[in-house]
């Protein structure tokens, strides 16, 4: 049973990074015609902007302003729900260890691994501004 | 240079870093800041966005053959993953309000501390049936993996020296966007004696958790842009693939060697340029 769920955890990693692959290599496509920067190094070259005023467009960092963008085929909007894809693999398969110490009885293992699935979506909370 | 030169550019350096990440095992992470930063000029904040999401891909990916062997050990990995994921979280904070100019220093020092780790001979006559501690104990860490020789059953020490040496590699994953496998290993590997085959899986496991803990805030930040994401992303991958079906063949020593007189001078080179502020 054991090895079950780890076997199944594997395939689910490999699904989404394949699946986060796809996405962002789409996106990526879609916003190479999309844009006509002529001097593209410009824009990442390296600057002074203080962090708090540093980054890129307000509307790529969160999930809940990047979905009304997908539907408008917005190259870079795809590209980010790719990345978003990729950051939450991980967090799923946290969750799916925790599911599997719950069928093992390891109640100890359930508890530790609740804590850091919270100390992630604490992260993500806290994180907002 | 256009956006799409740029992107086919960046594509195909993506592709060589993954692929040395592969063979030296040295994680995509790591060489993608030297390539963005001092390759193409980009801005280190960029960079160290688009390494985190290096990380976990290249972690993620590796990880899904890693658990078929049953090497893992998933008890010491979400451990110590309570460690790094606090120190993520610290180190990404950190990372909001210091100078970029000390950020590239301390890579630089992080990168030379991996090159000289990757070269040194791994200690395998060690016996690891000795009794572990007593905390290990109570938190069932101690296990068994498979060898040519038949089940070999380890025991863990210093279960408190490796959480704070975790908290430490946490803390530089958040700061610099890199998976710091060189610095977890040589907490479960040195501190805690677990065997060397052990602790790398197990470190690989914990790579993506980490980096996917501070990457929240980074995407949050902005300093995740998707120009650099996509083509660093699918190069990287796509080299590690390469690699790791080529790993098995090389001569990966001698790789490993040349290899780290390079990042040892790329960290030098990333030190100079970050403290005369042209990172």
């Amino acid at each position: 049973m054991e090895r079950d769920v780890e076997l199944y955890i594997g395939r689910l990693l490999r699904y989404g990074v394949m699946l986060s692959c796809g996405i962002t290599l789409l996106g990526g496509i879609v916003y190479m015609f999309q844009s006509h920067d002529d001097d593209i190094t410009r824009r990442y070259a390296a600057s002074d902007i203080p962090n708090q005023a540093f980054g890129v467009e307000h509307y790529l960092r969160e999930l809940s302003t990047i979905v009304p963008r997908l539907l408008a085929f917005d190259g870079a909007a795809i590209i980010q729900l790719g990345v978003i894809v990729l950051i939450a693999t991980p967090i799923i398969r946290v969750v799916f260890s925790a599911i599997a110490f719950i069928i093992e009885k390891d109640y100890m293992y359930v508890a530790i691994t609740l804590v850091v699935l919270c100390i992630i979506m604490a992260n993500m909370l806290l994180g907002l501004h | 240079m256009d956006v799409a030169l740029f992107s086919v550019i960046l594509f195909g350096g993506a592709i060589f870093a993954g692929f040395l990440g592969a063979l030296t095992g040295l994680g995509g992470g790591v060489v993608v800041i030297p390539l963005l930063t001092l390759g193409f000029g980009v801005d280190m904040r960029y960079a160290i966005g688009a390494a985190l999401v290096t990380s976990i891909a290249s972690s993620s990916g590796a990880a899904a053959a890693y658990i078929k062997e049953g090497i893992t050990n998933v008890r010491i990995g979400m451990f110590l993953e309570i460690a790094t994921t606090t120190g993520a979280v610290i180190g990404a904070f950190v990372a909001m309000y210091l100078d970029k100019k000390y950020i590239a220093l301390i890579f630089g020092c992080v990168l030379i501390f991996s090159a000289i780790r990757s070269v040194r001979k791994n200690n395998d006559n060690c016996d690891y049936s000795l009794p572990g501690d007593k905390l290990g104990e109570k938190l069932k860490l101690n296990g068994s993996y498979p060898t040519k020789e038949g089940i070999v059953k380890y025991n863990v020490h210093n279960v408190a020296g490796g959480y704070s040496l975790m908290t430490l590699a946490g803390v530089l994953s958040g700061l610099l966007g890199i998976g710091s496998g060189a610095l977890k290993v040589l907490a479960m590997d040195t501190a805690m004696k677990i065997p060397f085959k052990v602790s790398t899986t197990t470190s690989n496991f914990m790579v993506g958790v980490t980096a996917a803990a501070s990457a929240v805030i980074y995407l949050q930040r902005g300093y995740i842009d998707p120009g650099l994401a996509f083509p660093i992303v699918v190069g990287v991958l796509l080299g590690a693939f390469i690699g790791s079906k080529i790993l098995p063949k090389a001569n990966v020593r001698n790789l490993r060697l040349l290899f780290s007189v390079v990042i040892f001078f790329l960290a030098l080179s990333m030190m100079y340029n970050g403290l005369t502020g042209k990172l």
